[in-house]
């Protein structure tokens, strides 16, 4: 079972440590849509185990089930070959599987001992044992070889240390599974490797890893086995040796990419939309400049907090530029609310749609009109004629699965959301389309449609602009790539340019791209 | 309307419960003054739903009555001044009440909580001050304006000694409509309703939610400024020191019950209308059936009002599951 190979750290192989975890056929159902259809996963002591897969796949939904965050429908759990049913974390915790979220879970007001034993401190009197707490403390985070003292606050802990800091906090409560979600989302690259030096030091002393990462090469880097999955089913195993980019990607999308991605060549218009000297609030030193075409597709790649998202809410006047110009059909205009910006004729899909996209509790037609109502008012009042034609038409075009026009919005699957928010934009008749992260989290035949209907608008002769941290997305999609890295615009790519070196090297900054881990 | 039906249900146990217990509470004369109160807490109750709607709240209401019932007739009787600008000054007043809160909320992002609870002492202080706190009152003079709050309106075949329908329901049937209309038919209405879920979304769709929470506040400080000359018309004599205190509790518990939500986004005016008229007819039986002590009056509302915003939580529970479940494949 275990496929631990002589390449790197050296491995405790005990026969103890075989099928420390196993997971038979694990079902899971949200409203709308089956998250998980009967997956498989076996996990040795010691070993390091990635999970792959695309968004949507069920990759995170596992990892809640073995957390204890959420419970499965079907299927077992084998802890030490006897099966276990945790109601919550705390079984989880107490059977030694701890899960490091991909947004850290701190107190973050407290100092790094008081969040290690956060639940459980110890007691002298009936009064917290501040003393043992941290000499205690002191211990977890040499182990986790982090070198700050216990007594410092959190959120004056780097985003790297504050993990480390949660691990120290798992290992404290004898956790012999460690589940991370996407650990490298917001670390630097000396970060990374510092991560991955304790990762390779637990793993030595028997802890069993669950490494869940969209990296492929930090994958390659790092893992004994990978575990594909792909609509929420297994989509195969590969052992270490026979780990590559290639084979995951090809287990990972279940098809050819290319086909995937049905991009067709098209001829551009002219200039729509030109931005000159933008500066946003959140990096006020780099002004952005770039033009954008009628019927083209332009890919903003990046990585993680690089201002991708920014620029967009600053372009649609949520947050109001602190200077530059944005010119629509030669006409230099000021955006300085969402309105504004619509007036122009853009529009957001924003990236968390649950917050921005959405009003969850209203009807999916209620959300479907809300841009739309001011312009088809009658002196105020609403026009529900051309409230539910309009609804009508998106459901139908965009073959929005829903019981009813009237059903909240909060009852749809992510694909469907998504679906309604793109509806209620593109009843306004954008001349520029902004996507922010426009295929997160929904299943692999919506995100098709999305891509279908992307291309659609763009033969009409829509602009759209679209923010991805998918770097198939971003090649596949894109007629023309713009990278930014920490809040500036470090360069553009043609469609013929494009492939993961050339953005990942603009993404980091132009500097070393062979062996960086976030390729 | 089906969100109204578990509020009108407990309205009418207790009225006939009430109806049943004493003899008194069918009389014309019961039946005109629980119309009356019911429809001068129906208008100040509609005017907080729409801040309620807004996932704000309005502690200053009885402040603001107080400011008003006192206010108008201390000018028209101390400061002399003729009824249109008297009338002037108190529309001029509540504009800027309402500006003041809802300014302060949006722009400075000041909890609605603590603005308005600054108000409800402020405005009360205000008026002791001003008054010197001395009783304020119309006398027997203003005819036309008292008839506001003092008037009756007979039903063809039946003598107007024995029952007459008070004026204020009428205003109160009037705000009721146009704010139903305002709610349910005009794009306003539906993106106070939206902000109120999710402001963020509705900003994101190009709504001005900041407009449109100053506007609530805006209806709320002028529908508790119009309660308030009722009130005042009403009684004719109001002393500054406790006139509508503890009204802007009767007014959030009518907007409870009538089904708005706290964290916003939810209700319908009928519903606060039924909620208000409740709470009279709970004040009402509490005064009329003679084992229910009066000073425990507040225990029973609030055992009241607990028990339907807990049966109503439980009925959504149930709804929301099935509904879950229906959409699940």
């Amino acid at each position: 079972m275990n496929a631990a190979s002589t390449s790197h750290a050296p491995r405790q192989a005990s026969n103890a440590g075989e099928n420390l975890l196993q997971v038979q056929g694990i079902v899971k159902s949200f409203p709308g849509v089956r998250a998980l259809k009967g997956v498989h996963l076996n996990l040795s002591a010691g070993e390091v185990l990635a999970v792959i897969g695309e968004n949507g796949a069920g990759k995170s939904t596992l990892m809640k089930i073995l957390a204890g965050v959420q419970t499965h429908d079907e299927g077992t759990i084998r802890i030490d070959g006897s099966p276990v049913r945790f109601h919550g974390v705390e079984d989880a915790l107490a059977q030694g599987i701890a899960l490091i979220h991909q947004e850290l879970n701190l107190a973050d007001n407290l100092d790094v001992a008081a969040n290690i034993f956060l639940g459980r401190e110890p007691l002298k009197g009936g009064l917290l044992d501040t003393a043992t707490m941290h000499r205690e403390a002191g211990t977890w985070l040499s182990r986790v070889g982090l070198s700050v003292d216990s007594s410092t606050i959190v959120s004056t802990l780097t985003i790297g240390h504050q993990q480390l800091v949660e691990i120290a906090k798992a290992l404290s409560v004898n956790a012999r599974v460690l589940i991370m979600d996407e650990p490298t989302s917001s670390l630097s690259q000396h970060e990374t490797e510092q991560l991955f030096k304790v990762i390779e030091d637990l793993s030595s002393k028997g802890v069993a890893i669950v490494y869940i990462s969209h990296r492929l090469s930090e994958v390659k880097a790092l893992a004994d086995r990978v575990v594909v999955l792909r609509d929420g089913e297994n989509a195969g195993d590969i052992e270490r040796d026979a780990i590559s980019h290639d084979q995951m990607v090809r287990l990972m999308v279940g098809r050819d990419i290319s086909q995937y991605y049905a991009l067709k060549e098209r001829s551009f218009g002219e200039v729509v939309m030109k931005v000159n000297g933008l500066r946003t609030p959140q990096n006020p030193l780099h002004a952005l400049d770039f033009e954008l075409r009628k019927g083209e597709i332009v890919g903003i790649a990046g990585l993680v907090g690089a201002g991708r998202t920014e620029m967009l809410q600053t372009l649609f006047g949520v947050t109001p530029a602190l200077e530059g110009a944005v010119e629509m059909d030669g006409q230099v205009r000021l955006m300085q609310s969402a309105r504004d910006a619509i007036q122009c004729g853009l529009a957001l899909v924003p990236e968390d749609r649950k917050q921005q996209g959405l009003v969850l509790e209203m009807a999916v037609k209620e959300n479907m009109s809300l841009a739309s109502l001011r312009r088809d008012q009658h002196r105020g009042f609403l026009n529900r004629k051309k409230e539910q034609a309009i609804c009508d038409e998106m459901m139908g075009s965009m073959h929005i699965k829903t019981p009813s026009d009237m059903q909240q919005a909060q009852y749809l699957s992510g694909g469907n959301q998504q679906k309604v928010v793109l509806g209620k934009w593109l009843a306004m008749r954008p001349k520029v389309l902004l996507l922010d992260e426009p295929t997160r989290g929904i299943d692999v035949g919506a995100k098709q449609d999305i891509y279908r209907l992307m291309e659609q608008l763009a033969q009409e002769g829509v602009a759209i602009l679209f923010v991805s941290s998918e770097m198939e997305e971003i090649i596949g999609m894109s007629d023309r790539a713009l990278v930014m890295h920490e809040g500036r615009l470090s360069g553009s790519l043609k469609r013929h340019e494009l492939n993961e070196e050339s953005v990942m090297q603009l993404a980091t900054g132009g500097d070393h791209i062979a062996d960086s881990p976030a390729a | 309307m089906k969100k109204i039906y578990g509020i009108l249900g407990i309205f009418l146990v207790v009225f006939i419960l009430t109806a049943v217990m004493s003899s008194s509470f069918l009389t014309p004369y019961n039946m005109e003054r629980l119309i009356l109160r019911t429809s001068l807490f129906g208008i100040i109750s509609i005017g907080v739903a729409f801040v309620i709607i807004t996932s704000g709240i309005d502690l200053s209401i009885g402040s603001v009555i107080c400011l008003i019932g006192c206010g108008l007739p201390w000018l028209l009787t101390k400061m002399s001044l003729s009824l249109p600008v008297a009338i002037l000054v108190v529309m001029i007043t509540v504009v800027l009440i309402g500006l003041l809160h809802g300014l302060l909320i949006t722009k400075l992002k000041l909890q609605p909580f603590v603005i308005t609870l600054c108000g409800l002492l402020m405005y009360r202080g205000i008026t002791r001050g001003f008054t010197g706190d001395q009783t304020q009152g119309f006398g027997q003079v203003f005819k036309g304006l008292r008839w506001l709050g003092e008037g009756r309106v007979s039903i063809p075949g039946i003598p107007l000694e024995t029952f007459g329908i008070p004026v204020p329901f009428f205003i109160l049937l009037i705000v009721a409509i146009l704010a139903s209309i305002f709610l349910n038919r005009t794009i306003y209405g539906r993106y106070l309703l939206a902000l109120g879920r999710n402001e963020q979304a509705a900003r994101y769709s190009g709504i001005h939610t900041d407009k449109m929470i100053v506007m609530a506040y805006l209806i709320c400080a002028g529908l508790a400024g119009l309660g308030g000359v009722l009130f005042i018309l009403d009684v004719n004599s109001a002393q500054p020191v406790d006139f509508g205190n503890f009204y802007e509790l009767y007014a959030i518990a009518a907007a409870v019950l009538g089904g708005c939500s706290l964290r916003g986004g939810q209700g319908t005016i009928l519903g606060v209308v039924i909620g208000a008229a409740l709470m009279q007819v709970l004040r009402n039986m509490i005064t009329l059936v003679d084992w229910i002590p009066t000073h425990i009056e507040y225990a029973v509302i609030g055992a009241v009002i607990l028990v339907g915003v807990v049966a109503d939580e439980l009925v959504k529970r149930v709804a929301a599951a099935r509904k879950a479940a229906a959409s699940r494949n």
